[in-house]
């Protein structure tokens, strides 16, 4: 089991210095005009052109270049000439809004998937099941920007039933935390939870056709029981895998629209306005922290995947 | 008797139409015996099985019938009460022990699960009685395979897990449908004798689903042979091996490969394929395959024993002129 992680932790870093690698290629390399141009932002003039070149080592060699970056990420120093800001700590501060943002959301997704997912499974071709099955539709259907902008409209304008936007720290008020982010939580979820839904339904029924569910019910076992322990349990291991991806994406930037629209000020809002502004540092760093958080979470689902099914700790073990 | 079915029928509404899979089989099982109910695939063999246990329950299935069981009848049971049934007074071991159990739960799990859903029994305990049920059916170490999951075992010792599952708490009746189709041949030997022997140790009644007749000689004490959802012919198993009465036991019989005859140059088998199971014949259902077909075979076969219109004297001569029906019994002991 130790080796088995050690190895997945590898990768894991061998894939990071890659999309490091391709990110650096991608702002650094690419032939258009001189790089310390676009770096330097809307408001360059020749002294923050010079100054951006001899930072980033512009005249050295591509190696130096790259060492040079990474350098000024790990440690923290990478900054945005347009509005001076250190990217590092902008991306730190925004880490708590996001987080609040997408863990919450995670947890109504998931809950709200499982829930749906199971109703729909053991109701199949029922009536419940095509509500449900219109509905996660439509969910998915839905632009984020549409939907964030027609709650935004009901809940907090026509109904006045939560506050209007922004972000309040959880340590500041936990309350206004909380009815602060559920229009947002709401919004994020909804297409996911449509998403997932459909696949646990369909995991299910594929499940339920299984042998061992079969013996389960010949065991003598509640229905209940049988739906839970075995259907739904063994239904999960490939929803777990797709929450690996999604949530690791959601952190890592796939939260913009909803930050934008509900004006949180996360790091997707960070992002986001550094699209807006042609500001090319904050937009390295934000690349390398999705980047991140998108490998990272995808190499804890491999190693949780292993505790979800046992076959795949033997597999490890053969091969080791 | 400890159970005696009824007339069961087991209809399933497909896109298709109405497929009768069992069309009103009959049979008794008396304490302590073994019954084998052979068949080839489709002849509705398992789904009579299962539907001793309430398996084939579903939307689109209609059962009728009567399955008496302990004074009750298992068809008009609730599914509650039927769960109480299940597991606990008639068990089932299934054909790919590979598959019948869940991948993601310890096996001594899984029998603690099935202990604990009839009865308030602490974890401890249940699992102490898994480790002696395992070690009864002869896995060797218990005390630590008891910790191991499905995919650990072999096929066979797979298999043992299911019969030690399978008697956890020790049910009057065990259905095995097809219990060692699945396993090559020496451990089909161990399996077939480790129910043998619980059937002679505890008493045990058995339900033996097969489609193998070299399965059938080893160990059961009655056979009932089906064919296209019903029950042709249902004998001892010295009636069956010399002197089957339906000419489709005899076709099964012949079809046997035989070591104390010179080796054919191909097997026998019985011409044609069985009827569809959506729009079954009104008369004999072997009629269409069967070499010795007369007038009478467009009408309703019999009930009462064999489903067949020959007269006993003919069948004996017909099956002695085909020459290759029944194991002559100086030969095989």
């Amino acid at each position: 089991m130790l080796r088995f992680v050690a190895r997945r932790l590898t990768g894991m870093i061998a894939v990071l210095f890659a999309i490091s690698v391709i990110v650096f290629l991608i702002f650094n390399v690419i032939p258009n005009s001189n790089p310390a141009i676009r770096i330097a932002g809307k408001n360059a003039n020749p002294e923050l052109i010079a100054r951006v070149s001899a930072d980033l080592g512009l005249d050295q060699p591509l190696w130096v270049q790259y060492l040079t970056l990474m350098k000024k990420i790990f440690t923290g120093t990478l900054t945005s000439y347009a509005s001076a800001q250190n990217v590092t700590d902008q991306i730190w501060r925004g880490l708590p809004a996001t987080l609040s943002l997408t863990i919450g959301a995670a947890v109504l997704w998931m809950v709200l998937a499982v829930v749906f997912g199971y109703l729909s499974a053991i109701h199949s071709g029922r009536f419940t099941d095509r509500a449900l099955t219109i509905l996660s539709l439509v969910g998915i259907s839905m632009p984020v920007f549409w939907l964030a902008a027609i709650l935004l409209y009901f809940f907090t304008f026509k109904v006045q039933l939560f506050p209007t936007s922004s972000y309040v720290p959880l340590t500041t008020d936990p309350l206004r935390w909380a009815s602060h982010l559920i229009l947002p939580w709401l919004t994020l979820a909804v297409l996911y939870v449509g998403f997932y839904s459909r696949v646990l339904r369909s995991n299910m029924l594929d499940v339920m056709n299984e042998d061992y569910v079969r013996t389960a019910r010949a065991k003598g076992l509640p229905e209940r029981q049988v739906r839970i322990r075995h259907v739904l349990r063994n239904s999960m291991i490939p929803i777990v895998t797709l929450f690996g991806l999604d949530f690791g994406a959601v952190v890592g930037g796939g939260a913009i629209l909803t930050e934008t629209v509900f004006n949180i000020n996360g790091v997707g809002l960070y992002a986001g306005r550094a699209i807006g502004s042609l500001d090319l540092p904050p937009l390295v760093g934000v690349t390398i922290f999705g980047a991140f958080f998108i490998v990272f979470f995808n190499t804890v689902v491999d190693i949780l995947y292993a505790f979800l099914d046992p076959r795949i700790r033997l597999g490890e073990a053969a091969a080791a | 008797m400890i159970l005696s079915v009824r007339d069961l029928a087991v209809r399933f509404a497909t896109d298709g139409g109405v497929v009768r899979a069992v069309d009103g089989v009959s049979f008794d099982l008396d304490e302590g015996e073994i019954l084998a109910i052979v068949g080839e695939s489709g002849s509705g063999k398992s789904v009579t099985a299962q539907t001793l246990l309430g398996l084939t329950r579903a939307p689109n299935a209609t059962i009728t019938g009567s399955v008496e069981f302990d004074g009750q009848d298992l068809i008009e049971l609730d599914d509650e009460r039927f769960r109480e049934i299940r597991g606990k007074r008639i068990a089932m071991i299934f054909q790919d022990p590979m598959t019948s159990l869940n991948p993601v739960y310890r096996v001594g799990h899984q029998i603690v699960e099935m202990i604990r859903a009839h009865g308030k029994v602490s974890k401890k305990d249940a699992q102490d009685k898994a480790v002696e049920l395992l070690r009864s059916v002869g896995i060797p170490n218990p005390e630590r395979r008891v910790q191991d999951y499905p995919h650990e075992f072999s096929g066979g010792m797979r298999q043992r897990v299911m019969i030690a599952m399978a008697l956890a708490l020790d049910p009057d009746v065990l259905i095995a449908d097809e219990p060692t189709t699945a396993l090559d041949v020496t451990v089909q030997a161990q399996i077939l004798r480790l129910l043998d022997q619980l059937n002679r140790e505890r008493g045990l009644a058995v339900v033996l689903i097969t489609h193998d007749l070299g399965v059938v000689a080893e160990i059961a004490d009655r056979v009932a042979v089906m064919y296209a959802g019903q029950i042709v012919e249902d004998a001892t198993l010295e009636d069956i091996f010399y002197d089957p009465q339906h000419p489709y036991t005899w076709g099964l019989l012949g079809s046997l490969p035989r070591l104390d005859q010179p080796r054919p140059a191909r097997l026998a088998q019985i011409a044609g394929s069985p009827p569809s199971l959506l729009n079954p014949p009104a008369g004999c259902r072997f009629a269409a395959r069967c070499p010795h077909e007369f007038d009478k075979c467009s009408q309703p076969p019999p009930l009462d024993g064999d489903r067949c219109w020959l007269d006993p004297a003919d069948k004996r001569r017909l099956r002695d002129v085909d020459g290759h029906i029944g194991l002559r019994k100086d030969v095989a002991s």
